[in-house]
């Protein structure tokens, strides 16, 4: 017995957003953006480490520890920080520093930028219930104009969704 | 003459993309967004946003690394 509205919308994308690190905080929001910007429904869900990026205050951070594949523009050609390196205190925060200059100086967007032209876009934005129980976290430390769900809220999207991803 | 311009110069992936979808709201029906762009990427980009919104891509070209777009809203 086939319902009409469990039809999939063939304009429409899900993503769950695990992560929270500066670099991995991209792919979600370029991509929900942009296929707002061409005209399909978009949710996404944040969930574990995901979740801190709906926080109000962004304070995003990247480390080059046990980051094989991160390898910087240096010197003229890209290079890797060994372990121990990346292992020092207040090696962290100077990566990120780094990288977010290099950012603004590329002109690609920030990610307080990338996430506000998300809700002006009407992406539907949903923070995991079971996240924020677990890491203590409460609404109000969160940006206006999210919704708190769990699993099956998820699931029900995703069902009439064309494009469901896992970041 | 185009009736908006957006200078989209030194911006990169996605914003050129979603600053146009912005401009395009104060753009009447049947008229023309002039984007001028650096980001090389942003070829292909105009291309698959005017063919996924029905945007007209009427014209496209490159001068001195600077790409100019020409979309026409549908009217």
């Amino acid at each position: 017995m086939s319902d009409a509205s469990n039809a999939i919308n063939p304009h429409s994308m899900t993503i769950i957003v695990t992560k929270g690190s500066l670099d991995w905080a991209y792919p979600p929001f370029i991509l929900g953006t942009t296929a707002a910007a061409m005209g399909h429904d978009v949710t996404m869900f944040f969930t574990f480490y995901g979740l801190p990026l709906l926080l109000k205050k962004l304070d995003l951070k990247v480390t080059p520890l046990g980051n094989a594949a991160m390898k910087m523009p240096m010197m003229g050609g890209h290079m890797v920080m060994p372990n121990l390196v990346a292992a020092v205190p207040g090696v962290d925060a100077m990566a990120s520093k780094m990288m977010k200059n290099m950012i603004k100086k590329k002109g690609v967007a920030s990610i307080e930028e990338l996430r506000e032209l998300a809700v002006e876009a009407d992406i539907r934005m949903i923070g995991c219930q079971m996240t924020m129980d677990l890491f203590e976290y409460s609404k109000d430390d969160m940006i206006d104009g999210i919704e708190i769900g769990g699993a099956a809220t998820y699931i029900e999207v995703a069902g009439k969704s064309h494009i469901n991803l896992f970041i | 003459m185009a009736d908006k311009v957006l200078d989209a110069k030194g911006l990169n992936c996605p914003l050129p993309i979603l600053r146009a979808k912005k401009a395009l709201k104060d753009v009447p029906d049947g008229g023309t967004l002039e984007v001028l762009a650096t980001d090389p990427g942003s070829v292909a980009d105009f291309q698959a946003f005017a063919r996924s919104t029905g945007n007209e891509l009427v014209e496209h070209s490159e001068n001195g690394g600077v790409y100019r777009f020409l979309l026409r809203k549908p009217g």
